[in-house]
């Protein structure tokens, strides 16, 4: 299989606060990847070392076989985010907001109009493509920026706290979505606070002060912590270090 | 008695209707839960009991109190936490605590007994700028402040948003406390599995309410049996599952895939056989009880 | 009482908390008034001017010469009569003109008074000041060294006639425009913004639902801004009357009434304001159009309203600064009392009536 995310002993601090401390995890293509902890746990630093946004202090990562010391151009042009506000114009219409997200890809005016076509098709969103994207519905939203999150065809897509916020049957159509996009062989890692939505990964890490705690599929975390939830696992794990 | 009667409450923002007749009832000192996804109506309906906006029509009465024309009673009488955490970032724990306390005319010794469980633990940090409190900080401390002036009843707009679920677990554990103190709590949030943290609970979708009932009420109501199925392949199995006659629906959950059939007749034994006929490898399939998120998908289903 | 005590309390930490605020709040109003200030005054080198001189004595000659010498003028033409005095002016060659009047040596040293009158251009305001102050200061120099025995002698007296603006508009004009301006800025942009952080923030919602009546509300809000804009008035003011000369002639006590009446007048429109914006962004676009185009363009501070076309002229009446202007301006320079600027304090209590009014009522309507 192939290996598209690779971390060793990722350290990143600020000052006298070691906010990622020796993280070690591989994720492979087309994988599911979820990747947990409590508010300050350190998550937020991590991606932001794994999109390129961020020098590491220490260890070595590799994302999409680019390094994350010299090559975090590169790092960039191969990888897709959505974050929990989408960043869609709300002001600008469906079909607009997919052209300008695919010029800033640098796509051509051809596969801009090809990809525009294949989007609305997927989406179902042909009769409203001309509609501004504020009047659309919270789900809708979700699945455009997620959709626009791949327009480049990434090899990792990074989704920060998806779904939050909507109706079980949406987010449903969501993790279809992604089910399907990883079936395409694209890598998603997924950050959540949600445990129930934690469970549609093939595997969960959950960060602890930095560090991973527990790394494994939904199943055998559950398993090992005698746990009968993702919720009572997350729980036992972090209990005590984050009531600080 | 009823802490909180709603009666027909209806509201809309231009064509939209936000709130659909709206009948509802908690009693005193209830946990009372209001469960749906953003744009349900949920905050809709806080902001008209909280006095922050009029129906269009009906009539809602707090501990008796007409909510258009007591309003001023009933700003007295209950706490309410909007959807953000609403303190002042650029003040201290301390300070916000002390501002909210004084604007009911009180101060914080007065009501210390209250809020003295959840204080404590957001005490050593009582000289920090709220914007720098963790998420979990920041919902003890908006809950204090709602809390400081001693409500008889306390609104909670999805207080567990955005925060961690050590932080939530520890929340609804201070709302089981207060419960005991005799506060009526209507707490709203779109997280299923808060659910049976509620004694009641109604589920909203698109300005309407499906249900209202006990947890176990609402899930006992489900009418179909019910089956958790896994596989190695989700996808391809929810794909099978729903070709199969006797699936009535068939949603992820997570790891699994819960498959609603039709007739009471079908076995677990009977679907692992249709999935080993069409070659999935690694079958399970349990017969389970619903969870409030099957019971809310498939009132969705109706309402459809 | 012990409500609103707490909310100005919070309110003054907010602000004393809040770097970028305090800069605007304290260092601005300093920059601006000396920024304005210098701007104004231009320095004068070569200027053109004419020279009407009836005597023709070793007094005038004499003089005339200590004028062109100075190296702040060069004499553009000589003149013989008034007519030609109208003419060299209307054709723009010259910016001031001496004129010396007949026996102008034997008046001075018999009569022990005489005048020589400085005519200058002032439709170029800003110049005809400064030309007119270097003359006259030429002047008094001049006539020191004549004087050799320490006999006490009448000084020249020099008076001086400015074409196209009589009135003067705009001498001083710079400081109660700049003084309009700033109190507008803090005063009501500042209080709108800050009650527009609130409706963004979500605290409004929270003090709303409480026993805060809006009016509490309010005056929790405006009387923080009023506190600080009223130390910015008294530094404006020092400053203006300290480093550029700035006379003021009226009372004090009515100084400091007409501007707290105008600072309600800010504040309260700040406050109407952010009753119609949802958020600070828009707070700070609506009060930027409502505040700087009116208090800079249709206030009198840049353009005199006199020379307006009719319906600007009508629209200038709206706004709060030109009541202002008009009334600190006869304060300061004229000198005069109560009863001359009861309009403009009339005018500008009108307005707060209606703006916290209107406040209310939208308040009361929308409350989050």
């Amino acid at each position: 299989m192939e290996i598209t995310i690779v971390t060793d002993n990722l350290t990143k601090t600020f000052g006298a606060f070691t906010a990622v401390d020796h993280i070690s995890f591989e994720v492979q293509k087309g994988e599911i990847f979820g990747f947990l902890g409590a508010n300050g746990a350190g998550k937020t630093t991590a991606i932001r070392i794994l999109c390129g946004l961020l020098h590491p202090t220490s260890g070595k990562a590799e994302v999409a076989g680019f390094d994350v010391f010299k090559h975090t151009e590169k790092i960039k042009k191969n990888i897709g985010y959505m974050s929990q506000k989408f960043s869609l114009y709300e002001d600008l219409t469906i079909r607009e907001n997919i052209s300008f997200y695919s010029t800033v890809y640098g796509l051509s005016d051809y596969q801009i109009k090809e990809k525009t076509e294949q989007l609305l098709t997927r989406l179902q969103l042909h009769s409203e493509a001309d509609k501004l994207v504020h009047s659309l519905p919270l789900g809708w939203k979700q699945k455009l920026a997620f959709s626009l999150a791949l327009i480049h065809d990434p090899k990792i897509v990074f989704l920060d706290e998806p779904t939050g916020g909507v109706d079980p049957i949406t987010r449903r159509q969501f993790w279809d979505l992604i089910y399907e996009t990883a079936d395409e062989g694209t890598t998603v890692f997924v950050t959540t606070h949600y445990m129930d939505e934690a469970e549609y990964c093939d595997r969960i890490s959950i960060m602890v002060d930095g560090k991973i705690e527990a790394l494994d599929t939904p199943d055998i975390l559950k398993s090992q912590f005698k746990a009968a939830t993702m919720d009572e696992v997350f729980y036992k794990l972090a209990r005590g270090t984050s009531t600080k | 008695m009823n802490s909180i009667e709603i009666n027909n409450i209806s509201k809309s923002f231009g064509s939209k209707k936000a709130l659909q007749t709206i009948n509802l009832n908690v009693e005193a000192g209830e946990v009372f839960g209001l469960i749906g996804a953003d744009g349900a109506g949920k905050s809709t309906l806080f902001d008209i009991l909280v006095t922050l906006s009029k129906s269009d029509s009906g009539t809602a009465r707090i501990e008796g109190l007409d909510v258009e024309k007591d309003y001023k009673k009933i700003r007295k009488i209950v706490g309410y936490m909007p959807g953000r955490f609403s303190l002042y970032m650029d003040l201290t724990v301390y300070e916000n605590l002390d501002f909210f306390a004084s604007i009911f005319g009180g101060t914080i010794e007065d009501n210390y007994e209250l809020i003295k469980d959840i204080w404590v633990q957001i005490e050593p940090f009582k000289d920090r700028p709220a914007g720098k409190l963790s998420g979990g900080m920041k919902q003890k401390l908006a809950l204090c402040c709602a809390l400081v002036h001693q409500p008889r009843v306390l609104f909670l707009d999805e207080p567990t948003t955005g925060v961690d679920p050590v932080s939530r677990n520890e929340f609804w554990n201070m709302l089981k406390n207060l419960k005991r103190k005799g506060i009526t709590i209507l707490v709203s949030t779109p997280y299923m599995d808060e659910a049976i943290l509620c004694e009641r609970i109604a589920l909203m979708q698109e300005g309407k309410i499906m249900a209202i009932d006990t947890p176990s009420n609402i899930t006992k109501a489900f009418n179909k049996p019910l089956f958790s199925v896994k596989s190695t392949h989700q996808r391809k199995l929810i794909n099978t599952l729903r070709r199969f006659d006797q699936a009535y629906s068939c949603y992820f959950f997570g790891q699994s895939v819960h498959l609603a059939a039709k007739n009471e007749s079908v076995s677990a034994k009977e679907i692992s056989d249709y999935l080993n006929e069409n070659g999935h490898p690694e079958i399970q399939v349990a017969k389970i009880s619903a969870g409030i998120e099957d019971c809310f998908i498939e009132l969705m289903r109706k309402t459809a | 009482m012990n409500e609103l005590n707490s909310f100005i309390k919070k309110e003054f930490r907010h602000i004393l908390r809040d770097k970028r605020a305090l800069l605007i709040l304290f260092a601005m109003p300093v920059v601006l008034v000396i920024l304005f200030g210098y701007a104004i005054t231009n320095d004068i080198k070569d200027a053109k001017i004419a020279i009407l001189d009836n005597a023709h004595d070793e007094l005038s000659i004499g003089l005339t010469n200590k004028l062109v010498s100075s190296g702040y003028f060069i004499q553009e033409v000589s003149l013989h009569t008034n007519k030609e005095l109208q003419e060299v002016f209307r054709d723009g060659k010259i910016k001031l003109a001496v004129v010396f009047p007949n026996r102008f040596a034997e008046s001075y040293y018999h009569d022990n008074k005489v005048t020589i009158q400085l005519i200058a251009d002032a439709s170029d305001l800003n110049s005809a000041v400064a030309l007119t102050n270097y003359a006259s200061s030429i002047i008094q120099d001049y006539q020191k060294e004549i004087v050799k025995a320490p006999v006490q002698k009448p000084l020249f007296e020099t008076t001086v006639k400015m074409l196209y603006n009589k009135e003067l508009k705009g001498v001083y004009m710079f400081v109660p425009g700049v003084l309009a301006l700033i109190l507008m800025l803090i005063a009501c942009m500042m209080t709108a913004v800050s009650l527009a952080r609130e409706k963004e923030t979500g605290t409004m919602r929270v003090i709303t639902v409480s026993p805060l009546s809006p009016m509490t509300i309010i005056i929790g809000k405006v009387v923080p801004y009023l506190v600080i804009s009223f130390i910015d008035t008294l530094i404006i003011l020092v400053l203006s009357v300290f480093i550029f000369g700035m006379p003021i002639k009226g009372s004090f006590l009515l100084l400091f009434l007409v501007c707290l009446v105008f600072l309600f007048a800010a504040t309260s429109l700040g406050i109407m304001i952010s009753a119609f914006s949802s958020t600070q962004q828009i707070a700070l676009i609506v009060s930027i159009v409502i505040l700087f185009l009116p208090t800079i363009l249709l206030s009198g501070f840049i353009y005199p309203i006199e020379n307006m076309p009719l319906a600007l002229q009508i629209v200038c009446q709206i706004s709060p600064a030109k009541w202002f202007i008009e009334a600190i301006k006869s304060v300061m320079i004229k000198g005069t009392g109560f009863v001359d600027v009861w309009l403009q304090l009339t005018m500008l209590t009108v307005m707060i009536i209606i703006f916290v009014r209107v406040s209310i009522v939208r308040f009361r309507k929308t409350i989050a």
